[in-house]
C-alpha cells in the first residue's frame, strides 16, 4: 500500500507540478468551453437551413453530418496538424484542435436538432403558420424551442464526450491536461502527475456527469 | 490544385501504403472484435447491477459508471500502459489498450442498456413473475429482449463510437490502422495515407452512420 | 354586402387524385355555416383551403372581398390573420404557458405591444372562462379546456372568420359541451364562422345553414331543417340515415 501510494501519490512530485496541471486545466476548460459553444451554434444553424428543404443545402450537409460523425477525429487531427503545411498553410495545434472537435459536435448536434425537429407534429408548423407567423418566425419561436428540448439530454452527453477529447491534443503539442502531466511523468520518473491528470479531469467533467444525470431527468417529458 | 492532389490524394503513395494499412486494419478488427465483444457482455452486467434494487450494489456500479463518463479515454489508456509499470504492473500494447477501452465502453454501454431497462413498464416484470417465471428467467426472456430491442439504434451509434476509438491506440504505438497510416506518412513525407485510411474508415462506419439516422428517424414518427 | 367568405370555383388535386372540384360557396357575414360529410369527402381540404394551408390547385377565395389567392407569401402571412383557425388536436405550443400561446402571434405577427398583447389575451381567455389558467401549462389542461386556450389564441387575433376543423373529435364525450358553449356564444355576438363536424345536435340548433359534401363536391345545402328534416337528395339521405342510425 506504502508502495503504492509512494508511486501514484508522491506528494513532492505533486506540489511541484500542479501549478503546472492548473495552468493546464484552464486551457483545456477554455478549450472545451468554445468548442461546445461553436459546435452547438454551427449544428443550430445548419438544421436550421436544412428545415429550408432545397437539395442543394440539404445534401452538403448530410455529407458534413455523416462524414464527421463515421471519422475518427484523431485522423482529422492528423490531416489537418500534418498535412496542411504541405500546401503552405500550417495551423497551431490548439486551432486544429478547435477547428476538428467544433466540426464532429457540429455534425452531432445538427442530427439531434434535426431529429427534434422532424419529431415535431405537423400541427404544430400548421398552427403557427394559421396564426399568421411567417416560416421563420414559426421555426425561432414554435419549432426550435421544443427541438432543443427533447435534444438537450443527447446534447449534453455528446457535448462532454467531445470536449474530453481534448486531450487527443496530447498528440499535436496542445499544453492541456495531459500533455502536460505527461511530460512531467517523463521529467520526474514517477506516475504521480498521471494520477494528477485523471484528477484533473475528474475535476472537470465528474460535475458536468452529474449536470448531465439531472438534466436527463428534468428534461425527459415527451410532449 | 495539383498540389493538393499530390499532397493529399496521391495514388501511387496510396498504392505502397495499402498493403501496410491492411495489416493495420485487421489489427484495429481485433480490437474491435474483443472491445465490442466483451464490452457488451461488461455493459450489461453493469447496466443490470446499475439498476438493481441493492443499494450496495446500484452506487458503486453508477460510480464506476460516472468516474469512466468522465475520464478521457486517452488519459485512461495512457494510464495503464505508463502509469501501471510503475507499479509493477507490465503489460502489451494490446492488453492495455483493450482493458482501457473496455473499462471505458462497458461503463456507455452500460449507460444505454440502462435506459432501456428503465424504459420498461413495471407491468412486464410483474406479468412474468406472476405467471411464475424466476427471476433470470424473467430477465433473460422478458425484460432483456425488450430493452435491447427499444435502444438497439443507440446500442449501435456506440458501436462506431467504439470503432473510432480504437484509432487511439495508434498513441501507444499499437500498429493499428491509424497508426499505419501515421507510420507511412512519416516515411513518404505525403499524407495521402492518412488520406486513405480516412477513406477506409468511412467505409467501415458510413453504411452504420446512415442506419442510425434512419432509426432514428423511424421512432420519431 | 358582399360576403365574408366566398370560394369560387375551388379546385385541389393531390397528385392524380381530385379531393375538390368546383367548390363554389358564399358565407355571410355573421353567418354559421356547418360542413357535414363522409369522411374523405373534401371538407377537411376545403377549409384548409380557405387560409392556404392547402395551396388550391386552381379557383380563388375572397375574404371579406379581396382575393387571397392573389397574395403573395409575405402578404399571406398578414392574410392569415384574417382567418382565425382551430384544429381538432389543439395544437397549442406545449413549451409556452397558456398566455404566452395567446400572445405569441400578437406580438410577432400582429406587433402588438407586450403589454397590450397580454391585456388582449387575458380578455380572450376570459371569454373562453380560462383566465385563471393563464399561467398553467398545456398540459395541466384537459382536452376541452386546451381547445378553448386554442380558440382564444385565434380570436386575440381579430379574425374576421373562425374556421374550426373538427374541433370536438379528439374530446371525451363529456368536454365536448364546454367547447360547443364557447362556439355558440361566439356566434351569438356576430362572429363568421365555418365549422366541419359530426356534431349534428349543435348543427341543428346553432347552424344557419347546412352544407353537405360528398366526393369533393358540395351535393346540397339549406337550412338545418331542410336538410335534416327533408334532404333532396340521395346520398345526403343514405349519409344522414347512416350517421344518425350509429347515434
Amino acid at each position: 500500500m506504502e508502495r503504492f501510494l509512494e508511486v501514484f501519490f508522491a506528494p513532492q512530485v505533486f506540489a511541484r507540478y500542479a501549478p503546472d496541471v492548473l495552468y493546464a486545466m484552464m486551457t483545456t476548460l477554455w478549450l472545451g468551453l468554445v468548442i461546445i459553444l461553436a459546435g452547438i451554434g454551427l449544428g443550430l444553424v445548419l438544421a436550421c437551413l436544412r428545415t429550408a428543404q432545397c437539395w442543394w443545402l440539404t445534401l452538403p450537409i448530410v455529407i458534413f453530418a455523416d462524414v464527421m460523425r463515421a471519422l475518427p477525429p484523431l485522423v482529422l487531427i492528423l490531416i489537418f496538424y500534418f498535412g496542411l503545411p504541405g500546401l503552405g498553410l500550417t495551423l497551431s495545434g490548439p486551432l486544429v484542435l478547435f477547428i476538428v472537435l467544433t466540426a464532429v459536435l457540429a455534425a452531432f448536434a445538427e442530427e439531434i436538432f434535426w431529429a427534434g425537429l422532424t419529431a415535431l407534429t405537423r400541427g404544430q408548423w400548421e398552427a403557427g403558420r394559421a396564426t399568421g407567423l411567417s416560416f421563420f418566425q414559426t421555426l425561432i419561436h414554435v419549432a426550435l424551442p421544443q427541438a432543443v428540448r427533447m435534444g438537450i439530454p443527447s446534447l449534453v452527453n455528446r457535448a462532454l464526450a467531445i470536449t474530453k477529447m481534448t486531450a487527443l491534443g496530447s498528440v499535436i503539442g496542445v499544453k492541456e491536461i495531459l500533455a502536460v502531466s505527461s511530460s512531467a511523468q517523463a521529467m520526474s520518473g514517477s506516475a504521480t502527475p498521471l494520477t494528477m491528470a485523471a484528477l484533473a479531469y475528474l475535476a472537470i467533467f465528474l460535475p458536468a456527469v452529474v449536470l448531465a444525470r439531472w438534466l436527463e431527468r428534468r428534461f425527459s417529458w415527451r410532449v | 490544385m495539383s498540389n493538393i492532389a499530390d499532397m493529399f490524394f496521391n495514388l501511387d503513395i496510396m498504392r505502397q501504403a495499402l498493403p501496410l494499412l491492411m495489416q493495420g486494419l485487421v489489427m484495429t478488427l481485433k480490437l474491435c472484435a474483443v472491445v465490442i465483444g466483451l464490452g457488451l457482455i461488461g455493459g450489461l452486467f453493469l447496466a443490470l447491477a446499475a439498476t438493481s434494487p441493492r443499494r450496495w450494489l446500484r452506487w458503486p456500479t453508477m460510480a464506476l459508471i460516472d468516474l469512466m463518463r468522465a475520464l478521457p479515454p486517452l488519459v485512461l489508456l495512457i494510464f495503464i500502459y505508463s502509469g501501471m509499470p510503475f507499479a509493477g504492473v507490465q503489460m502489451p500494447a494490446f492488453t492495455a489498450v483493450a482493458v482501457a477501452f473496455l473499462l471505458n465502453n462497458s461503463a456507455y454501454y452500460a449507460e444505454v442498456y440502462r435506459a432501456g431497462l428503465q424504459s420498461l413498464p413495471s407491468g412486464q416484470w410483474e406479468a412474468a413473475r406472476a405467471t411464475g417465471l424466476s427471476m433470470p428467467q424473467t430477465l433473460v426472456h422478458v425484460i432483456i429482449p425488450q430493452a435491447v430491442r427499444n435502444v438497439l439504434p443507440d446500442l449501435l451509434s456506440n458501436t462506431i463510437e467504439v470503432v473510432k476509438l480504437t484509432s487511439l491506440a495508434s498513441v501507444v504505438s499499437l500498429a493499428e490502422l491509424l497508426y499505419q497510416a501515421n507510420m507511412a506518412r512519416s516515411v513518404t513525407y505525403n499524407s495521402s495515407p492518412l488520406v486513405l485510411a480516412a477513406a477506409i474508415y468511412l467505409v467501415l462506419l458510413w453504411p452504420c452512420v446512415r442506419l442510425v439516422s434512419r432509426f432514428q428517424r423511424k421512432l420519431s414518427i | 354586402m358582399t360576403p365574408m367568405l366566398e370560394i369560387a370555383g375551388l379546385e385541389k388535386n393531390f397528385g392524380d387524385v381530385q379531393v375538390l372540384r368546383s367548390i363554389d360557396l358564399k358565407v355571410a357575414r355573421g353567418e354559421l355555416v356547418f360542413v357535414i360529410g363522409p369522411s374523405g369527402s373534401g371538407k377537411s381540404t376545403m377549409l384548409r383551403c380557405c387560409n392556404r394551408l392547402e395551396e388550391p390547385t386552381s379557383g380563388s377565395i375572397f375574404i371579406d372581398g379581396r382575393n387571397i389567392m392573389n397574395a403573395l407569401s409575405a402578404d399571406l402571412n398578414r392574410l392569415r390573420l384574417q382567418t382565425g383557425m382551430v384544429f381538432q388536436g389543439f395544437h397549442l405550443y406545449p413549451h409556452m404557458t397558456v398566455l404566452k400561446n395567446v400572445m405569441l402571434a400578437q406580438t410577432k405577427a400582429l406587433k402588438r405591444p407586450k403589454a397590450e398583447a397580454e391585456t388582449r389575451a387575458m380578455d380572450m381567455l376570459g371569454r373562453v372562462g380560462l383566465a385563471h389558467k393563464a399561467k398553467a401549462m398545456p398540459t395541466e389542461l384537459s382536452g376541452g379546456q386546451q381547445q378553448r386556450v386554442a380558440i382564444a389564441r385565434a380570436l386575440a387575433l381579430d379574425p374576421k372568420v373562425m374556421l374550426f376543423d373538427e374541433p370536438t373529435s379528439a374530446l371525451d364525450p363529456e368536454l365536448v359541451g364546454s367547447v360547443l358553449k364557447v362556439m355558440k356564444d361566439l356566434n351569438a355576438e356576430g362572429m363568421t364562422m365555418v365549422v366541419v363536424s359530426h356534431e349534428m345536435g349543435f348543427a341543428r340548433e346553432a347552424a344557419d345553414r347546412v352544407v353537405f359534401m360528398d366526393g369533393g363536391v358540395v351535393v346540397e345545402q339549406g337550412t338545418p331543417d331542410q336538410v335534416f328534416g327533408n334532404p333532396q337528395q340521395d346520398r345526403t339521405r343514405a349519409f344522414l340515415s347512416r350517421v344518425t342510425g350509429a347515434e
